[in-house]
Protein backbone atom coordinates (compact mmCIF):
# COMPACT_ATOMS: atom_id res chain seq x y z
CA UNK A 1 0.00 0.00 0.00
CA UNK A 2 1.61 3.43 -0.78
CA UNK A 3 0.41 7.08 0.12
CA UNK A 4 -1.71 7.39 -2.43
CA UNK A 5 -3.69 4.34 -1.91
CA UNK A 6 -3.76 4.74 1.73
CA UNK A 7 -5.70 8.22 1.09
CA UNK A 8 -7.49 6.43 -1.73
CA UNK A 9 -8.93 4.07 1.00
CA UNK A 10 -9.17 6.73 3.83
CA UNK A 11 -11.20 8.86 1.15
CA UNK A 12 -13.83 6.04 0.06
CA UNK A 13 -14.62 5.62 3.83
CA UNK A 14 -14.57 9.29 5.16
CA UNK A 15 -18.05 10.98 3.78
CA UNK A 16 -17.16 14.71 4.61
CA UNK A 17 -13.93 14.83 2.97
CA UNK A 18 -12.96 14.96 -0.79
CA UNK A 19 -9.62 12.50 -1.90
CA UNK A 20 -7.89 15.76 -2.17
CA UNK A 21 -8.55 17.15 1.93
CA UNK A 22 -7.24 13.44 2.74
CA UNK A 23 -4.31 13.60 1.08
CA UNK A 24 -3.66 17.58 2.97
CA UNK A 25 -4.17 15.60 5.79
CA UNK A 26 -1.98 12.56 5.50
CA UNK A 27 0.58 14.44 4.43
CA UNK A 28 0.31 17.30 7.18
CA UNK A 29 -0.04 14.06 9.53
CA UNK A 30 3.54 12.57 8.59
CA UNK A 31 4.85 16.06 8.18
CA UNK A 32 4.34 16.62 11.90
CA UNK A 33 5.80 13.86 13.02
CA UNK A 34 8.93 14.00 11.20
CA UNK A 35 8.99 17.82 12.62
CA UNK A 36 8.25 16.48 15.96
CA UNK A 37 11.41 13.90 15.44
CA UNK A 38 13.11 16.36 14.41
CA UNK A 39 13.27 17.94 17.44
CA UNK A 40 13.87 15.05 19.39
CA UNK A 41 10.28 14.89 20.59
CA UNK A 42 8.61 11.78 21.26
CA UNK A 43 5.00 11.10 19.14
CA UNK A 44 2.66 8.53 21.22
CA UNK A 45 -0.10 7.13 18.95
CA UNK A 46 -2.64 5.52 21.11
CA UNK A 47 -3.57 2.11 19.59
CA UNK A 48 -0.70 2.26 16.92
CA UNK A 49 2.26 2.79 18.46
CA UNK A 50 5.20 5.72 19.12
CA UNK A 51 7.90 7.12 17.74
CA UNK A 52 10.77 8.07 18.82
CA UNK A 53 14.77 9.01 18.17
CA UNK A 54 17.28 7.00 19.35
CA UNK A 55 20.53 8.35 19.38
CA UNK A 56 23.34 6.62 18.00
CA UNK A 57 27.29 6.76 19.34
CA UNK A 58 30.21 7.13 17.67
CA UNK A 59 31.85 3.53 16.58
CA UNK A 60 34.91 2.61 14.66
CA UNK A 61 33.62 0.70 11.52
CA UNK A 62 35.44 -0.56 8.59
CA UNK A 63 34.73 0.29 5.57
CA UNK A 64 33.28 -3.29 3.98
CA UNK A 65 35.36 -3.09 0.36
CA UNK A 66 38.35 -1.72 0.95
CA UNK A 67 38.43 -3.14 3.98
CA UNK A 68 40.22 0.06 5.71
CA UNK A 69 39.28 1.58 9.13
CA UNK A 70 36.47 4.88 9.79
CA UNK A 71 35.23 6.64 12.25
CA UNK A 72 31.19 6.22 12.04
CA UNK A 73 29.90 9.31 13.43
CA UNK A 74 27.36 9.70 16.52
CA UNK A 75 24.02 10.16 14.56
CA UNK A 76 20.06 9.98 15.43
CA UNK A 77 17.83 7.46 14.26
CA UNK A 78 13.92 7.50 14.05
CA UNK A 79 12.58 4.85 15.62
CA UNK A 80 9.22 3.30 15.57
CA UNK A 81 7.61 1.17 18.64
CA UNK A 82 3.95 -0.98 17.92
CA UNK A 83 1.72 -0.42 20.18
CA UNK A 84 0.75 -3.28 22.10
CA UNK A 85 -2.84 -4.21 20.60
CA UNK A 86 -1.40 -3.40 16.95
CA UNK A 87 1.58 -6.20 17.88
CA UNK A 88 -1.21 -8.43 18.80
CA UNK A 89 -3.52 -7.42 15.98
CA UNK A 90 -0.66 -8.38 13.66
CA UNK A 91 0.56 -11.57 15.00
CA UNK A 92 -3.35 -12.82 15.46
CA UNK A 93 -4.35 -12.54 11.71
CA UNK A 94 -1.51 -14.94 10.83
CA UNK A 95 -2.66 -17.64 12.91
CA UNK A 96 -5.74 -17.61 11.13
CA UNK A 97 -4.51 -17.52 7.94
CA UNK A 98 -1.64 -19.93 7.79
CA UNK B 1 3.12 14.52 20.70
CA UNK B 2 -0.09 13.09 21.23
CA UNK B 3 -2.80 11.89 18.22
CA UNK B 4 -4.48 15.07 20.10
CA UNK B 5 -2.04 17.25 18.48
CA UNK B 6 -1.64 15.77 15.12
CA UNK B 7 -5.22 17.30 14.67
CA UNK B 8 -4.43 20.44 15.82
CA UNK B 9 -1.95 20.99 13.21
CA UNK B 10 -4.04 19.12 10.61
CA UNK B 11 -7.16 21.65 11.41
CA UNK B 12 -4.93 24.66 11.16
CA UNK B 13 -3.81 23.47 7.75
CA UNK B 14 -7.69 22.58 6.79
CA UNK B 15 -9.56 23.98 8.93
CA UNK B 16 -13.07 22.73 9.41
CA UNK B 17 -14.96 20.40 12.12
CA UNK B 18 -12.43 18.86 14.67
CA UNK B 19 -14.49 16.22 15.36
CA UNK B 20 -14.29 15.01 11.19
CA UNK B 21 -10.82 15.38 11.48
CA UNK B 22 -10.22 13.15 14.38
CA UNK B 23 -12.03 10.53 12.06
CA UNK B 24 -10.11 10.96 9.17
CA UNK B 25 -6.44 10.81 11.61
CA UNK B 26 -8.26 7.91 13.45
CA UNK B 27 -9.03 6.08 10.00
CA UNK B 28 -5.44 6.93 8.42
CA UNK B 29 -3.93 4.88 11.10
CA UNK B 30 -6.68 2.43 11.12
CA UNK B 31 -6.30 1.52 7.40
CA UNK B 32 -2.45 1.52 8.21
CA UNK B 33 -3.12 -1.20 10.49
CA UNK B 34 -5.46 -3.32 8.83
CA UNK B 35 -3.20 -3.55 5.87
CA UNK B 36 -0.46 -4.31 7.69
CA UNK B 37 -2.39 -6.99 9.79
CA UNK B 38 -3.26 -8.57 5.90
CA UNK B 39 0.38 -9.21 5.39
CA UNK B 40 0.23 -6.10 3.23
CA UNK B 41 3.85 -3.61 3.35
CA UNK B 42 2.80 0.07 3.57
CA UNK B 43 5.25 2.39 1.85
CA UNK B 44 4.63 6.13 2.80
CA UNK B 45 7.11 7.93 0.47
CA UNK B 46 9.76 10.37 2.13
CA UNK B 47 8.78 8.95 5.62
CA UNK B 48 9.13 5.18 5.70
CA UNK B 49 7.67 1.46 5.20
CA UNK B 50 6.03 -0.38 7.51
CA UNK B 51 6.31 -4.42 6.85
CA UNK B 52 5.26 -6.98 8.54
CA UNK B 53 8.30 -9.45 9.10
CA UNK B 54 7.65 -13.30 10.12
CA UNK B 55 9.83 -14.49 13.17
CA UNK B 56 10.80 -18.48 13.10
CA UNK B 57 10.40 -19.89 16.62
CA UNK B 58 13.27 -20.02 18.57
CA UNK B 59 14.79 -20.60 22.13
CA UNK B 60 15.11 -18.51 24.70
CA UNK B 61 16.12 -17.53 28.07
CA UNK B 62 13.89 -15.34 30.88
CA UNK B 63 16.31 -13.06 31.82
CA UNK B 64 15.18 -12.80 35.54
CA UNK B 65 14.96 -16.61 36.03
CA UNK B 66 17.45 -18.22 33.25
CA UNK B 67 15.00 -20.55 32.42
CA UNK B 68 14.75 -21.58 29.11
CA UNK B 69 11.94 -21.05 27.17
CA UNK B 70 10.72 -21.53 23.45
CA UNK B 71 9.66 -18.32 21.81
CA UNK B 72 7.38 -19.33 19.18
CA UNK B 73 6.79 -18.53 15.64
CA UNK B 74 5.00 -14.70 15.34
CA UNK B 75 4.60 -12.05 12.84
CA UNK B 76 6.01 -8.30 13.80
CA UNK B 77 6.26 -4.92 12.50
CA UNK B 78 8.80 -2.83 11.48
CA UNK B 79 9.31 0.15 10.35
CA UNK B 80 11.78 1.38 8.38
CA UNK B 81 12.48 5.30 8.18
CA UNK B 82 13.18 6.24 4.56
CA UNK B 83 16.73 7.95 3.76
CA UNK B 84 14.76 11.43 3.55
CA UNK B 85 13.60 11.07 7.27
CA UNK B 86 17.12 9.96 8.47
CA UNK B 87 18.48 12.62 7.10
CA UNK B 88 16.01 15.37 8.63
CA UNK B 89 16.18 13.98 11.80
CA UNK B 90 20.15 14.45 12.24
CA UNK B 91 19.93 18.07 10.61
Amino acid sequence: MTRSELVEEVASKSANFTKKDVEVIVSTLFQSIADSLSKGEKIEIRGFGSFKVKQREARRGRNPKSGEGILVEEKKVPFFKAGKEFKERVNTVEQKTA
Amino acid sequence: MTKADLVEVAFEKVGCSKKDLAEVVDQVFETIKGALEHGDKVKISGFGNFTVRHKKARRGRNPQTGDEIIIGERRVMTFKPSQILKDYVNK
